[in-house]
């Protein structure tokens, strides 16, 4: 899961093994200047065609002989006690195949001691039962026909509710989910009685829902002992194993595809109990199975972003010097620790300020909602809400600009492990290019339009991912007339990772892109790689891929030198050429003349990832400016324009690098002012399980996004020089609404999203008034 | 159940294609499961995202919403009609030009709504593409680069006129 993986690479523990291929000896850094003719420009995405023409093949698509569709029958409850199961009307419908439920389902392990059929329900959404039937239509009929005899339990669906004495337990040890986590630098209490200044609020966050477009779910094939999956995935190696294990069988017994996905961000890091539900009907049936889940089932039971509250206390000198940073975080993980969870939400608070005193508590707590689980930048970006809303107003209060409050307190080291940064300039490049491209120097508002009102706000972050890590593998192969295909188990979750990852194969071996073919997603087809999250494919398995190019161009020289009668000292390959040094580029040689005279024999390259660095710390960064106009009698927020500068090394694709930016600044609109899923507390039930009430942004809700880039290769963080930057541009986008909102009407909002019932009631309510007094 | 069935003929991407229908079914589910065209996408099947447009008579409409035996007779074409003989469409070559999609799955969609825009309206204003594809959702957010394409599809197609014009005249 990310955090662990992200962890492992920032205390700078490598898997040793990773050294063990092409890595090796020769590999050095690209210079940050260097001229590259491959890596650095903004090359159309490899699998446009087919995702253009509707020929790419998502795990929705496979289409076979004998399929069957499959559905899930989801509890209504929030908690209660199945007592029976009559399936019997259901099985003898026409036109099903096979039904499962916790009558008869094996009694399979899943998360929290329960198992694939629980017969206590937790949630709305969780599974009860599933029929495998001739067409979706016919599944959703014999789910009609199952009787169900349910005991409702009282339930808490509260975050607040579910800690206060005798509130309903949703697992029978208490509603504490996990060991709380603490962390305390210097003597938070003293600093605070040092502060002239202290910022005390409580800060919460709602639930946001994915809404990848694409559901989750499979299509299951049995080839006798043999399990296919076709998953929408964003880690196949990760679903192999855990349904592998689900299932009692060998991995090699089981393959896991995924070539396109519509969407993840976080919440398919992991086998869904649909997975395993899927196999099992498929093998029932005797058929091909797919079971992807319709839009409510998404939103109910396939993941969310847990909602937070965060009590927080900023103290800081009158000239600004932070003197203590405290908070103590509450935020709910649904009914399940599902796995891929990870949110981290006080690391934000832990490392974006240099501040000798910190102290940090979070707690996870059960609800009988969905599970929440990993949506990006998890935690850094419900965090980042309560800190850069706390440190703008603490700006105000010091008669700051909260730029220059930011820069006071502005830190190149990673105060947690006591190391620096690998580049630790990053964010104050960022702050640079961002302020200056958006004029945040000299802003001058506009007057005011009736009842419009003009305001700009600013966010930082930082983000713990990013920076990639062991292990991970790639393989290289030459073919005999000199095309090139890149084999590696990693996944492309729409980020364009094929297409920036082998631009820098290309580079490497020198060869134009057009040469290169990539196939990826595949566990029986390619290497290990790890899970697509963390912002960490393009800087895991760059450096793999540009090692196992070495390793290829490495023999592919020798081939050369034999054939050419020179030495290998004397060539180098350019532009899909063997060059000689000291001739003319017009006697190059074709690749295709060497790998053809060695055939049949075929060139294969190996590379694996290097450690992180063992005594810096890779971080990337980002800020964000944006400019709103709030209508003062509707309390309609309008972003007008968001400037946003990341740090993520080497920009390998500046067109990728740009369509990360707008999208995650795009997704970061809707969570700060339309997303929300609201829960009835008198039922437990979910109120806008669809794309109707769960207002994600459409293309009138966007402006114009700047991506101001930053471009600075980080040479140390990995040999390609480049960082994530998947998740990063979400993370501000939130708080620097909210500021700008302040800044626009002098009403300051503590809780998201940043609705127009709130405003309207903070602008009723006069707060507006004292937060500008 | 097969009395419960209507003979339909479904007119899809110039071909003809006779089927034996049940009357609730979309034509969504037909043009996916039993025509096997899979690029039209499944994301809400109520008409909330955009996901399944398709052109139906030359408008943009969601195949969610449709039935399918409703659309007998109707000229219907799906994301797999636009590319003839390996050559895209000028809005999928906008589309790669603009990298106007992360994911993927709401392209189709996205597609057949500003194909149905410029098919009528052929050089459209910014405020007319951003109208077309208010009813696409886009979850990875690729709207800003989804308008780019818009306007580079109006000249790509333009273009592509001029140079059938001076074709027809020799």
């Amino acid at each position: 899961m990310s955090t662990l993986h992200v962890d492992h690479l920032s205390s700078g523990e490598g898997d040793e093994d990773a050294y063990r291929l092409a890595e090796a000896e020769s590999m050095t850094p690209w210079e940050t200047h260097a001229t590259l003719d491959v890596v650095g420009h903004g090359h159309a995405r490899l699998e446009g065609p087919e995702k253009v023409t509707g020929n790419a093949r998502y795990a929705y698509d496979v289409r076979l002989p004998g399929q069957l569709y499959a559905k899930v029958l989801r509890s209504p409850h929030p908690h209660a006690r199945v007592k029976r199961v009559d399936t019997s009307r259901a099985t003898a419908l026409p036109g099903v195949h096979a039904v499962i439920s916790g009558e008869d389902a094996p009694e399979i392990p899943f998360y929290e001691n329960t198992v694939l059929f629980e017969r206590t329900v937790r949630y709305q959404g969780d599974e009860v039962a599933a029929v495998a039937a001739e067409t979706e239509d016919i599944a959703a009929d014999a789910l009609r026909l199952i009787g169900v005899e349910y005991e409702p339990l009282p339930f808490v669906v509260d975050l607040e509710a579910a800690l206060r004495p005798g509130a309903p337990n949703v697992h029978a040890d208490g509603n504490v989910a996990g060991e709380p986590k603490e962390y305390e630098r210097g003597d938070v209490e003293a600093g605070l009685r040092e502060a002239d200044e202290v910022i005390e609020h409580m800060f919460t966050t709602q639930v946001a829902l994915h809404n990848c477009l694409e559901p989750h779910g499979c299509t299951a094939i049995w080839d006798g002992d043999q399990l296919t999956l076709w998953e929408s995935t964003q880690s196949v190696f990760t679903v192999r194993e855990q349904v592998a294990e689900k299932l009692d069988l060998p991995e090699h017994h089981v393959r896991v595809i995924k070539h396109h996905m519509g969407g993840g961000f976080g919440s398919k890091q992991i086998a869904w109990k649909q997975s395993v539900i899927a196999a099992l009907l498929a093998r029932r049936a005797s058929r091909p199975v797919q079971l992807m889940l319709d839009r409510e089932a998404e939103n109910l039971a396939a993941g969310n972003r847990n909602p937070t509250q965060q009590r927080v206390r900023i103290g800081a000198k009158r000239d600004g010097t932070l003197t203590a940073i405290d908070v103590r975080i509450h935020q709910a993980v649904g009914a399940y620790m599902v796995g891929g969870e990870g949110s981290n939400t006080t690391g934000i608070y832990q490392g974006l300020y240099r501040c000798p005193n910190v102290r940090t508590e979070q707690i996870g707590v059960f609800i009988n909602t969905g599970p929440a689980v990993a949506f990006r930048a998890p935690g850094y970006v419900e965090g980042a809400f309560g800190l850069e809303t706390a440190m703008d107003e603490l700006a105000r209060r010091l008669e700051m600009d909260p730029l220059d409050l930011r820069l006071k307190n502005y830190t190149g080291e990673d105060q947690v492990e006591g190391k620096p940064y690998t580049l630790p300039d990053g964010l104050r490049h960022c702050y640079d290019r961002a302020t200056r491209a958006f004029g945040w120097r000299g802003y001058e508002r506009p007057p005011n339009n009736g009842a419009k009102r003009r305001g700009v706000g600013i966010a930082a972050h930082s983000w713990m991912g990013g920076s990639g890590h062991p292990p991970g593998y790639a393989w290289i192969k030459l073919n005999t007339d000199g095309s090139v295909e890149i084999i590696t188990g990693t996944q492309d979750i729409g980020t364009g990772a094929r297409t920036g990852l082998a631009q820098v194969a290309a580079e490497e071996l020198g060869v134009p892109l057009d040469q290169v073919a990539f196939h990826l997603g595949d566990t029986a087809n390619g290497p290990y790689a790890p899970a697509s999250a963390g912002s960490a494919t393009q800087a895991t398995i760059g450096p793999a891929l540009r090692a196992a190019a070495l390793d290829a161009k490495r023999q592919l020289l020798e081939a050369a030198a034999q054939f050419l009668e020179e030495p290998v000292a004397r060539l180098s390959v350019g532009d899909g050429k063997i060059h000689v040094e000291g001739e003319p580029d017009e006697r190059a040689t074709p690749i295709a003349a060497v790998t053809g005279s060695i055939a049949p024999h075929m060139i294969q390259g190996q590379g694996a990832r290097g450690p992180n660095p063992k005594d810096k710390t890779v971080r990337t960064f980002g800020v964000q400016c944006v400019e709103v106009e709030v209508d003062v009698e509707t309390g309609e927020v309008t972003v007008l324009r968001v400037v946003a500068a990341h740090d993520c090394g080497r920009i390998i694709n500046p067109k990728l690098v740009d369509s990360q930016v707008i999208g995650g600044v795009t997704q970061g609109i809707g969570y700060a002012l339309t997303e929300e899923r609201v829960v009835d507390a008198a039922s437990g039930i979910v109120l806008n399980a669809n794309l109707e009430e769960y207002k994600v942004p459409t293309v009138s809700d966007i402006p114009p996004i700047q991506n101001a880039h930053v471009d600075m290769p980080d040479p140390e963080a990995n040999t390609t020089g480049a960082k994530g930057i998947g998740e990063p541009p979400v993370i501000p986008t939130a708080p620097a609404i909210g500021n700008a909102i302040y800044d626009a009407v002098g009403i300051r909002l503590h809780d998201l999203p940043l609705s127009r019932p709130r405003l309207l009631m903070a602008m009723e309510s006069g707060k507006g008034e004292e937060a500008r007094a | 159940m097969e009395t419960d069935r209507l003979p339909a003929v479904l007119h899809v991407n110039g071909d003809e294609h006779p089927l034996l229908l049940e009357p609730r079914r979309t034509l969504l589910d037909v043009l996916r499961e039993d025509l096997l065209l899979t690029g039209t996408k499944k994301v809400c099947d109520m008409g909330d995202c955009g996901a399944c447009t398709v052109l139906v008579d030359g408008n943009a409409m969601y195949s969610c919403l449709l039935l399918a035996v409703d659309c007998e007779d109707r000229s219907i074409t799906t994301i797999e009609g636009l590319a003839r003989d390996g050559r895209l469409d000028p809005v999928q070559q906008a589309f790669i030009a603009a990298d106007a999609f992360q994911c993927g799955f709401c392209t189709p969609g996205q597609i057949m709504s500003l194909r149905g825009l410029l098919d009528v309206t052929p050089a459209p204003s910014d405020a007319q593409i951003e109208r077309a594809i208010t009813g696409n959702l886009c979850r990875c957010g690729a709207y800003r680069h989804i308008l780019d394409a818009g306007r580079l599809a109006i000249t790509l197609e333009a273009a592509q006129r001029e140079k059938n014009d001076v074709h027809a005249a020799r």
